[in-house]
């Protein structure tokens, strides 16, 4: 009778462990950051991995949706006559949450997999372990340049998903639908505030690259070293990451972005 | 200094609820070539990783050159390791590295040695393994036991005291197989004291100074290679001809057999 409330206890206990190594990851990650500046070269050649290799699918998906946007908000304000805004109305979207949430889901998908997996395989051949017995931290050698890569790369994929969403919009709304040149890029610089739209878009893709590398980091390192853990850790990677930024991203908003 | 490199006394480890030692008593002598045997899942590649500091005893001691690898701060325990190399059971090359910067890569971490003199050292490492040529190749280029080689390699080039093979033999056709007990036999012959953890009876006796056989948690019987062969020992018998049936049961006895 009692089985269902110990297998609940069970649960909590193993999702509590969970949630303890991977603080304790978190805290070995930020305190081998100095790797950064002691051996630039691992950041760099991480940043290329996680940075450059995402970009086309950052590229494509922003100028999607920025030509979504530009219909859409076109659709909508036409009927207010106010079609002048849909610069500014396609450059908020984007800049304060399009932009770093969708950026952030597809670099979850693109990126987090992909480390995910890497790490894991390299549980899986023995690798950590063999760095390990060489007095070689893999946390300080492996991991922390990786982490530190996708602090720096999301940003910046962000920064581009988000000015090719605003070229997407532009192209729409401005060569498709006949909305006057000036007055969709008057609209934005007028409205778009630069150090509040900009700077809270910069610190959500800081918060979301914080999140998404951690989280596929601690997947990958702390998964079974089996195929079969090495893929499951991989979906859980993508599903928690993609929930994660989701569900911050609500936080983070209602600390922004509420007027009341 | 002791004349043991490697003491066991009195090792009980328990992993997932399951007593897998209830008192291992072994001791490696410094020099020698000592081999640790007994059949699959007795547990001879967990003893590699209590050696290395990896696991820790839940009662009895571990000590390499004195020291208590479980017990040692990260700083203290990497500067233990520093001086022992270990060879997996796959090699656990770096698969994005090539041969070369496998080899190079303890030495890249670990020293501050010019291009020159680095790049003089891989391959003269590469060299006494006999492949100089594969520098280039990356892992997955590689057969098992030219992974091996170079993997040993690698464990050579910090110049260790202590060599651990996870092993070695598994998977070799017969060619590579002599190769291998060539390069370990020459390790020891070096003055390294080597462990070799295996169940490859013929290979590993042929190489080794002392077997201990492991069985049912505890050191089962030790001794030379020739004393061990001619054991009267029913559980070192059965282990050594290889036959199916008598203490080790053909049927797998479950956790409350124990």
């Amino acid at each position: 009778m009692l089985e269902p409330l110990a297998a609940i206890g069970r649960r909590t206990l193993t999702w509590l462990a969970r949630l303890g190594r991977a603080a304790l990851l978190l805290v070995a990650l930020l305190r081998e950051a100095s790797i950064g500046w002691q051996r630039p070269r691992l950041v760099v050649e991480q940043l290329h991995a996680e940075g450059v290799h995402s970009l086309l699918i950052i590229i494509v998906a922003g100028l999607f949706v920025g030509m979504v946007l530009g219909l859409q908000g076109y659709n909508t304000l036409v009927h207010y006559g106010a079609t002048g805004s849909l610069g500014w109305v396609v450059a908020q979207a984007l800049l304060r949450e399009l932009g770093p949430v969708v950026a952030a889901l597809l670099f979850a998908g693109r990126a987090g997999s992909a480390l995910t997996a890497e790490v894991g395989l390299m549980k899986s051949g023995e690798q950590l372990a063999a760095l390990e017995m060489m007095a070689v931290d893999p946390i300080r050698r492996l991991l922390a340049p990786r982490f530190l890569a996708g602090l720096i790369a999301l940003p910046l994929l962000t920064a581009i998903f988000s000015l090719c969403g605003v070229l997407g919009g532009w192209w729409v709304g401005v060569g498709l639908l006949g909305v006057d040149d000036g007055t969709f890029w008057g609209q934005m610089q007028a409205q778009v505030a630069l150090g509040y739209d900009l700077g809270n878009s910069v610190l959500k893709s800081l918060v979301f690259a914080l999140l998404v590398s951690w989280i596929a980091l601690f997947e990958g390192y702390d998964c079974t070293p089996t195929p079969y853990g090495v893929g499951r850790a991989t979906t859980r990677s993508v599903v928690h990451a993609s929930l994660a930024v989701l569900g911050v991203d609500f936080l983070l908003t209602a600390l922004m972005f509420t007027e009341v | 200094m002791t004349p043991f490199h490697i003491e066991v006394r009195d090792l009980h480890f328990t992993q997932a609820g399951l007593p897998l030692f209830r008192g291992v008593d072994l001791s490696v002598r410094r020099g020698e070539l000592t081999a640790i045997m007994g059949p699959s899942g007795v547990g001879k590649s967990t003893l590699l990783q209590l050696i290395g500091g990896a696991l820790a005893p839940t009662r009895g001691e571990v000590l390499v050159d004195g020291q208590a690898p479980s017990r040692l701060g990260r700083r203290a325990l990497f500067a233990l390791r520093r001086r022992m190399g270990m060879l997996f059971q796959s090699g656990a090359l770096l698969t994005d590295l090539t041969v070369f910067e496998n080899v190079a890569f303890p030495l890249r971490e670990h020293t501050e040695l010019p291009e020159g003199v680095l790049r003089s050292k891989v391959l003269d490492q590469l060299a006494a393994v006999g492949l100089e040529q594969a520098a280039g190749l990356y892992p997955a280029q590689l057969s098992g036991g030219m992974a091996r080689r170079v993997a040993l390699a690698r464990a050579l080039v910090l110049e260790p005291e202590l060599l651990l093979f996870d092993e070695p033999f598994t998977g070799q056709d017969p060619i590579s197989l002599g190769v291998l007990q060539r390069l370990i036999r020459a390790q020891r012959e070096r003055g390294l004291t080597c462990v070799v953890v295996s169940h490859d009876v013929a290979e590993t006796a042929a190489i080794a100074d002392t077997i201990y056989l492991l069985g049912e948690g505890r050191v089962v019987a030790q001794g030379a290679p020739e004393s061990l062969l001619a054991s009267a020992d029913p559980w070192a018998r059965q282990f050594l001809s290889g036959e199916a049936d008598g203490p080790v049961p053909f049927h797998y006895r479950g956790a409350g057999h124990a």
